[in-house]
């Protein structure tokens, strides 16, 4: 308790310690955002409510890891995390998805946790458990005489999500394919009618998704670091987002990766870091027994 | 290629683990001692070195001619089981050791978690248990009477920074309750005892806490940490938190140009940082439980620098070997040692002989106390300089002095 | 209700073999009792998801709940908890066979009484979400229970508690835990035999079809689904108070909140033993632990690849069951020869159908 207070102290105190963490907690934000993205895409569109996100990612970390260790810079991970991921959701969507999206809700959600086992179990295998981390090798910069530091990496980290957020909700807005996915994230049944090929719309969506991962996973093993089993840390967090925003509301969805950043960075400063991890989980639920509230009015006023 | 080699060696160990030991045993019997340790799970990486070493030390002490008892030849043999880094996992395998399979000598399971959960099984069944593996204090104080760690807990992997820091500020004409200190551990049995044994150390010098975090074992991102360091300016910075706390807080630590002059981390080498950050690594202080340069011996393994020299002929994959590796061999050791001593296969006799050990090795002397765990041991404190390991204390080991403040260039 | 319905014969065999198991196979009598444990687990799992249509991902929460509870109602009994669990403690804490089986016994009950308010506490949260969002924000639930132990100090935080230690030579413990754990699931297995022939199966099954029409009907779901959790929570609660017990050692993330093994177990052993069924979850639970206790060693770190390829061919590929599978196949057989004789008898009692399949 004491340590609480001392630390809003030192935020009352020293006002810059506010912005440092306000920063940190939007760049951290932009990574969540664009994964988060991706969940909710493959959630609206194909109802499929992926529990291997966070594994993905991880993939996408262990692969740029490895061009680092042949030498290559950690940045041109990014499009090859990209193409390997985006192979990797192909085969899955064949031989899994495919067969999970007309079934019931939980059939989806088990699904992917099984292969979300296979993989931190197949990274364990092939790369061993050590944590691991790739160094793009970009000078830290510094503000306010030394009270705000910025690692350059961060700020390329958040420039690339919000590059790929941009260029996908452009591609979601103009393109063809774009179009076909959102008619049939609206009436699938509907799409089919007017002649969209549905079972190409969701092999791409979920390919898209996949590539998404594999790139923020290439931006999370440059920022922090990846380890075989971490994957479902991240999954939880994106799943807490995307059910605080709605996963229709794909603007509210990115709005949420950016704020669930800084409300970590904040709780975690004020309680410890012990509580970071507690306070997402409480999070979730609050957010779910506001949802209650809420449908309970709507209820009460239908009834 | 990476992958391949690596799925090449995990087979291969597998493959090992299950093959008769020797050709050559045919006039001797084996003599089994179990051991269910971490294939799969977080702790695989230091499941597979303590296999090493135990492995190591098997090969070593058949080939010279195995164990003596009663004037019967023993070949010592061990039975693996793989407990996927969960406590209740090895508690069950452990049963099933002793239960099913008959095994009347334990051997440890990496890490306080897991040997945690055993102890209450190998109690029960009145098996005595040599463990190199788990150093957290809390082990020792239940009572238990089959088990006996050789290791030196974890409460004094810290505590010789504190010790430095307030060296340091009687040097500089200071009282050391002025210092500063910050802290960070990860949230389990190990990390929390090491914190333990901090917190009594700064009471008697009445020094100052200023952060007193803990990190959960899946989080790779400790940043708040760092903004409260760089908000509250330390004077002492302590981290343990196992090799992944050691990787994310180096890595951190670069990008928030943490500048504290005394900064004391654990498990620097299981988490590579000298190769993965040089720079910001440079001035660590980091605890280990044995070093090649130590001055010890034995005559089976010889010293510590050739026990170093063999283990790297044998594991070429080891740059620098870690000393998971050393205590398992030396906990095969002491087995032997109490076979010989018992004369006997009796549990209840080779226990009463282990009470009595009293062994130099090439790990350092083990006797054990009434709670079974070497008091005698002592930690080694390594400051990272020039990219070396250097040993900075205990003052009568020590092959450099501290470099105070650390040379922090980022 | 009527005595026909709670088959004397098929739960005297069971009988049978639960007392006959550890006597035959003394040195297999841990591997059983946790299997006993798995039954309790996939058949107390099954009263939602199966017989309710809600999957729940956090069931664990209760039995982690009752084991820290019995932890801390059997220290607390006679010494300072904080003290006992603390790091700092250098003394060696003995409890006398008395005090051992009075905080045993005591705990044990506490422990699913706590598990069951509990439960009707979260049933606030968790039962105005349907579908996905229910089996997340159960999830949700269970790995807050996890995270709050970790973070507890009074309860050794991540450290975990070393339990009391058993009074007795190791064949009379594993006895007793034997014992207990068999009595638990087949107390668990006769209950539910009867409750699934009462109104209240009917009412559940009801939701399961259709929740609207239920509710049309004049149903009370929120309290049919508020008592069918908190029955779950208080079996978990005491089956969580004996395995804490068992194992000698509980800490949260592992042993007492394991959300992805025993909590992920329990689902998978519902399914493959065939849903919404009586005896899908005893055959699943059997199956799934014989294979895992006889293969799972010699897998060498590939059991989790196996593990999860196995969760995914089942939920594609074989969702109905091995029951599910056997009442489709053989209707004449299987269909009637579980089936209660004597037409005044509801045809749902004994789970015909396995829960129809499709989005809802």
């Amino acid at each position: 308790m004491e340590q609480v207070i001392g630390n809003i102290s030192v935020l009352a105190a020293m006002p810059i310690f506010n912005l440092g963490l306000l920063i940190d907690g939007l760049l951290v934000g932009s990574i969540f955002a664009l994964a988060a993205y991706g969940l909710a895409l493959v959630w609206g569109v194909m109802n499929v409510k992926n529990l291997a996100q966070g594994d993905f990612i991880m993939i996408g970390g262990y692969i740029t890891w490895t061009l680092g260790r042949m030498g290559i810079d950690p940045l041109l991970g990014v499009p090859v995390a990209m193409v390997v991921l985006w192979g990797i959701g192909w085969v899955l969507y064949r031989t899994v998805i495919s067969k999970v999206i007309t079934r019931d809700l939980f059939t989806s959600l088990l699904a992917t946790f099984g292969i979300a086992i296979v993989i931190q179990q197949g990274l364990n295998l092939a790369f061993g458990p050590d944590t691991q981390s790739a160094h793009a090798n970009l000078p830290t910069l510094s503000f306010a005489g030394g009270l705000i530091t910025i690692a350059t990496t961060r700020i390329v980290g958040f420039v690339l999500a919000i590059l790929l957020a941009i260029a996908v909700i452009l591609f979601m807005r103009k393109s063809r394919m774009g179009q076909a996915i959102r008619a049939t994230a609206q009436d699938s049944r509907a799409a089919r009618v007017l002649g969209i090929d549905t079972e190409k719309v969701y092999s791409f969506t979920f390919c898209l998704n996949a590539a998404i991962c594999g790139a923020a996973g290439a931006l999370v093993v440059m920022v922090w670091n990846v380890q075989p089993f971490l994957g479902t840390t991240y999954s939880i967090r994106l799943f807490v987002i995307v059910t605080a925003a709605g996963f229709g509301n794909l603007p509210g969805v990115i709005a949420a990766g950016f704020g669930m950043g800084v409300f970590e960075q904040f709780g975690g400063f004020v309680l410890g870091a012990e509580f970071q991890q507690a306070l997402i989980v409480l999070l979730l639920l609050a957010v779910l027994a506001v949802r209650q509230l809420q449908q309970r009015r709507v209820r009460q006023a239908v009834q | 290629m990476l992958n391949s080699a690596r799925f090449a060696a995990m087979l291969a160990t597998a493959a090992l683990a299950y093959a008769p030991i020797s050709a050559q045993a045919q006039a001797c019997e084996d003599l089994i001692l179990g051991a269910a340790l971490s294939a799969t799970g977080i702790y695989a990486a230091n499941g597979l070195n303590t296999q090493h070493g135990y492995e190591f030390a098997v090969k070593k002490i058949n080939d010279a001619g195995g164990i003596q008892i009663g004037g019967k030849c023993f070949h010592l043999k061990i039975k693996y089981y793989d407990d996927e880094s969960t406590p209740a996992r090895a508690a069950q395998l452990v049963e099933r050791l002793i239960d099913q399979d008959k095994v009347k000598f334990m051997l440890g399971p990496y890490g306080s978690p897991l040997t945690k959960a055993i102890l209450p099984v190998v109690e029960k069944y009145k098996i005595p248990l040599v463990q190199g593996e788990a150093a957290s204090r809390s082990l020792f104080t239940q009572g238990y009477k089959y088990q006996f760690g050789i290791v030196a807990t974890s409460e004094k992997y810290l505590t010789p920074v504190i010790d430095m820091a307030a060296a340091l500020a009687k040097k500089a004409g200071k009282d050391p309750s002025s210092v500063k200190v910050a802290m960070i551990y990860q949230d389990d049995a190990f990390s929390l005892d090491v914190r333990q044994g901090v917190i009594e150390q700064i009471k008697k010098y009445s020094m100052q806490t200023v952060i007193d975090d803990r990190m959960p074992k899946d989080l790779n991102d400790v940043t708040t940490f760092f903004t409260k360091v760089k908000a509250l300016q330390p004077d002492v910075l302590l981290i343990s938190g196992h090799e992944k706390g050691a990787a994310t807080a180096a890595r951190q630590m670069g990008e928030f140009k943490t500048a504290v002059p005394l900064i004391g981390v654990t498990h620097c080498e299981a988490a590579k940082i000298v190769s993965d950050f040089p720079k910001i690594a440079e001035g660590f202080v980091c605890p280990t439980q044995w070093d090649e340069t130590m001055k010890a011996s034995d005559p089976m393994f010889g010293s510590a620098a050739e026990y170093n020299k063999a283990m790297q002929a044998a594991h070429p994959e080891y740059k620098v070997v870690p000393y998971q590796t050393a205590q398992a061999t030396a906990a095969v050791y002491v087995w032997a040692d109490a076979f010989k001593r018992a004369q006997s296969l009796d549990p209840e006799k080779v226990r009463d002989a282990l009470t009595k050990t009293d062994l130099p090795t090439f790990y350092g002397g083990v006797k054990f106390a009434d709670d079974g765990s070497n008091p005698g041991k002592e930690i080694v404190m390594r400051q990272i300089q020039g990219g070396k390991y250097l040993v900075v204390s205990p003052a009568d080991v020590a092959v450099a002095p501290l470099i105070y403040p650390r040379d922090a260039n980022y | 209700m009527s005595r026909t319905s709670l088959h004397p014969l098929t739960m005297g065999l069971l009988l049978l073999v639960g007392i006959a198991a550890p006597l035959l196979f003394p040195a297999y009598t841990n591997q059983v009792a946790v299997l006993w444990l798995m039954i309790v687990f996939a058949s107390t799992w099954d009263i939602l998801g199966g017989q309710m249509g809600y999957n729940s991902l956090g069931n664990i929460f209760f039995f982690g709940a009752g084991m820290y509870t019995s932890a801390v109602v059997q220290i607390g009994l006679f010494y300072d908890v904080g003290m006992y669990t603390s790091g700092a403690r250098t003394t060696h804490i003995v409890f006398t066979t008395t005090q051992y089986f009075a905080g045993f016994a005591l705990g044990t009950i506490t422990g699913g009484v706590a598990a069951a308010l509990l439960a009707v506490a979260t049933s606030w949260i968790v039962f105005g979400l349907r579908g996905p969002y229910f089996a997340i924000g159960t999830l949700g639930v269970a790995v807050a229970g996890a995270e709050l132990m970790a973070s507890w100090e009074w309860v050794g935080a991540a450290a975990g508690i070393s339990m009391p230690v058993f009074p007795g030579a190791p064949d009379t413990q594993k006895l007793f835990f034997y014992f207990l754990l068999f009595g638990l699931a087949f107390v668990v297995l006769v209950f539910l035999r009867w409750l699934y022939a009462t109104n209240f199966g009917l009412a559940i099954n009801a939701i399961r079809d259709d929740e609207e029409k239920a509710e049309a009907m004049g149903l009370h779901t929120r309290r049919y689904k508020r008592t069918a959790w908190t029955i779950a929570a208080f079996f978990l609660g005491i089956a969580g108070a004996i395995f804490g017990n068992m194992t000698g050692f509980i800490e949260p993330r592992d042993i007492a909140f394991p959300t992805t093994t025993f909590n992920i177990f329990m689902i998978l052993m519902v399914l493959l033993g065939g849903k919404g069924t009586f005896w899908g979850p005893v055959v699943g639970a059997v199956v799934f632990h014989v294979i895992k206790e006889v293969t799972w060693t010699y897998f060498l770190g590939w059991q989790f690849i196996a593990l999860g390829l196995l969760i995914v061919i089942i939920v594609v590929y074989f969702q109905q069951g091995i029951v599910g599978w056997l009442m489709e196949k053989y209707p004449e057989r299987f269909g009637i020869h579980i089936a209660p004789k004597g037409k005044e008898e509801p045809a749902s009692a004994i789970g015909l159908a396995p829960h129809p399949e499709g989005a809802k």
